[in-house]
Parts: C-alpha cells; structure tokens; sequence
C-alpha cells in the first residue's frame, strides 16, 4: 500500500491500471474526480481497493443527463480509504444505447442493494450481478423512475387539472 | 356520573323500555369503536395526542386499541400510503371482520397530498372503501375526533341488513374484496 498517499498517486494508479484514457480533476470540494472507461472499471476499483487502501464503498448511483449527446448517462462510485481519510469518485459515462457496466459485488458484497437500486431507478444494467431486480419500488413498474424523460407525478391521477395548477 | 350513550328512541313505561335491534346494537357498536391505528407518519403523531389525556379518545369509547386486524373494527389509516404498502394495508382490511368502518386521516391518506410522484398511492379509496376523510396536513386532534364521531354516527344509525345487501357487495367486488358470505 503507498504510504504517502495524495490526488496524483491516486491518479497515477489510475491510469496505470486503466487500459484507456481516463480523466481526471479536482471539484470545488477538494474531493478527486476520474473519469473512467466502462472497460476499466473493474481493473482500476481493484486496483484501488487491493493496493491503495480504499477498501470501502461509500455509495454507487447513477445520473441522468439527456442533454448529453452519447454520454447521457453516468454511474458514479464513491470510493474512501479508511486509514488515510482518502476519498475518490470514479465516474463511468454511458451512452443510452448501451447502459451497461460490469458488476462490483465480486469486489464489494456492498454494491449488490447499490446496484439493484441503481438498477430501479435508472436501469442501468450491471453485467454479472447475481439478483439484478427492482429492491424499493414495486416489481411491476415498468419503467425507471428517476429517468428525466419520465414525469414525476403519478400518471393514474385524472384529477389534476392543468387550469387548478396554474400549468 | 359517567354518560356514555343516549338511549336511543323506543317505548318507555314503567320496568319496560323497548326499541328496535337496528337502534340497540348501533349504540353499543357506535360507543366502542375498536381501532386499528395504521400510522405510517406525521399524521400518526397527531393521533398519538388525541389518544393522549389532553384530547382523550377513551371518552368516546375508542381506547381499547389493537394491532390485530380479526379484532378490531375500525380502520385508520393515518399518514401517505406508498404504493409498495398498498397490498399490506389491503390484507389489513381483507382481514378484519365485518362490521368494520375506514377513517382516512390527513391529505395523504385521502388522496396522496404532497406526494404526487410515482411511488404514492394517490389516496386509499383506490384499493379499499373509506367511510370518512379527515382533511388537514396533518390534521389537529380535534379533527381527528370529529372524523371518529362522523363513524359513530355511521355505526349508529347502521342497518343491520347493510352488509349483507347486494348494494355493500357490489362495493366490494368494485375494490376486488372477495366476498365469502351472503
């Protein structure tokens, strides 16, 4: 594990494990940024987590950008090192053609209720995961909820009249 | 002394008082109402102090609370109702015997309130019949009482033959309650 562990040996380790070009920079908040290839994914968490020292994921979710020719979406893992206070967010951008990323649950037990929410509301496919199914909402909705092209009210309501809301 | 119930209206002469079964049995139902407090938020807090000594729900013969379904007969239903609790709520109803009444407590429970969104049930009478709504977000214990004295005056004035009329089950088969008996 390295010892003196800062943005740019995190960013080195990175892109070495990384096959493809990843990108990185720091937010408003200090906390590193990279962005990564859905190929790589696999590769650099292992990387971090087996050697780095980030054995803890925080959190796995998903962001919905439909403005965003061929990288409408994007799945973003928050990684943290426990020993040294280290955090980093690995962002994987996607195309709405192909909303697929390989699996974390061989890495981190954790992802599986990450992924399969993820799954819910965005319906990111995770290739691998063991029980990919809705977990929060019912099992027959049909579709994926917190996707910017579905409205956010429910759709059974008749009584909502556009002239009463000022719409 | 305690007065819990007006006689009802009858026939009064000495050592004797008669009235009708209907009248009799509404007034003993009308004043111990058993609830099933099905509280899922703020507005269960409010009904947790009109269950308190202030408000005092026991002066309407209400205090006698169960979280068994078999053995009560009122139904409140306080608080929002999401959709992935609508089947528990359902098999809650599904569960209680008849006579059984629904008081729906609060914007949420009546039609979804604030909650229009896709994981909301937009009010409980779309899966089970409500007897009456309590408006308000949450609504004050006083509302809450008034709501359950609109149910004693149901209960009161009841027919007996009321649920076993062709009318009541049509109801229910219009929300998919099975009905077993007739």
């Amino acid at each position: 594990m390295a010892v003196h562990l800062n943005n740019d040996s995190i960013i080195h380790a990175v892109s070495t494990a990384a096959g493809s070009q990843t990108t990185a920079s720091v937010d408003n908040y200090g906390m590193l940024n990279v962005i990564v290839s859905a190929d790589d994914i696999i590769s650099v968490v292992k990387e971090l987590k087996e050697n780095q020292g980030f054995i803890f994921l925080t959190d796995l979710c998903a962001a919905h950008y439909p403005e965003r020719k061929n990288t409408e979406f994007e799945v973003v893992y928050h990684l943290h090192n426990l020993v040294t206070n280290h955090r980093v967010r690995l962002r994987v951008q996607l195309s709405e053609q192909k909303v697929s990323v390989p699996t974390l649950v061989d890495l981190y037990p954790g992802a599986n209720w990450m992924e399969r929410e993820t799954f819910d509301f965005y319906g990111v496919n995770f290739e691998g995961h063991p029980n990919l199914k809705r977990i929060l909402n019912m099992d027959d909705m049909d579709y994926h909820p917190l996707r910017k092209q579905y409205a956010l009210e429910d759709e059974t309501r008749d009584d909502k009249n556009n002239t009463f809301f000022g719409r | 002394m305690v007065k819990i119930g007006d006689a009802p209206e009858g026939i009064e002469g000495q050592g004797f008082f008669a009235t009708s079964l209907d009248k009799a049995i509404g007034l003993a139902r009308a004043n111990s109402l058993w609830p099933l407090p099905f509280a899922t938020s703020c507005c269960g807090i409010e009904f947790m102090a009109t269950m308190g000594a202030n408000y005092d729900l026991a002066r309407f013969g209400s205090e006698r609370l169960a979280f068994t379904p078999r053995q009560t007969d009122l139904l409140m239903v306080m608080g929002t109702i999401a959709k992935k609790m609508a089947p528990v709520l359902k098999q809650v109803y599904d569960q209680m015997a008849e006579p059984k009444w629904v008081l729906s407590v609060g914007a949420c429970a009546c039609s979804g309130g604030i909650f229009d969104t896709y994981s909301v049930l937009q009010g409980i009478d779309r899966i089970i019949p409500v007897d009456v709504y309590v408006p308000g977000c949450p609504p004050r214990p006083e509302q809450i009482i008034d709501g359950l004295m609109r149910i004693q005056d149901l209960a009161k004035n009841e027919s007996l033959r009321r649920r076993n009329s062709d009318e009541y089950m049509k109801m229910l088969e219009s929300y998919n309650i099975e009905t077993t008996e007739k």
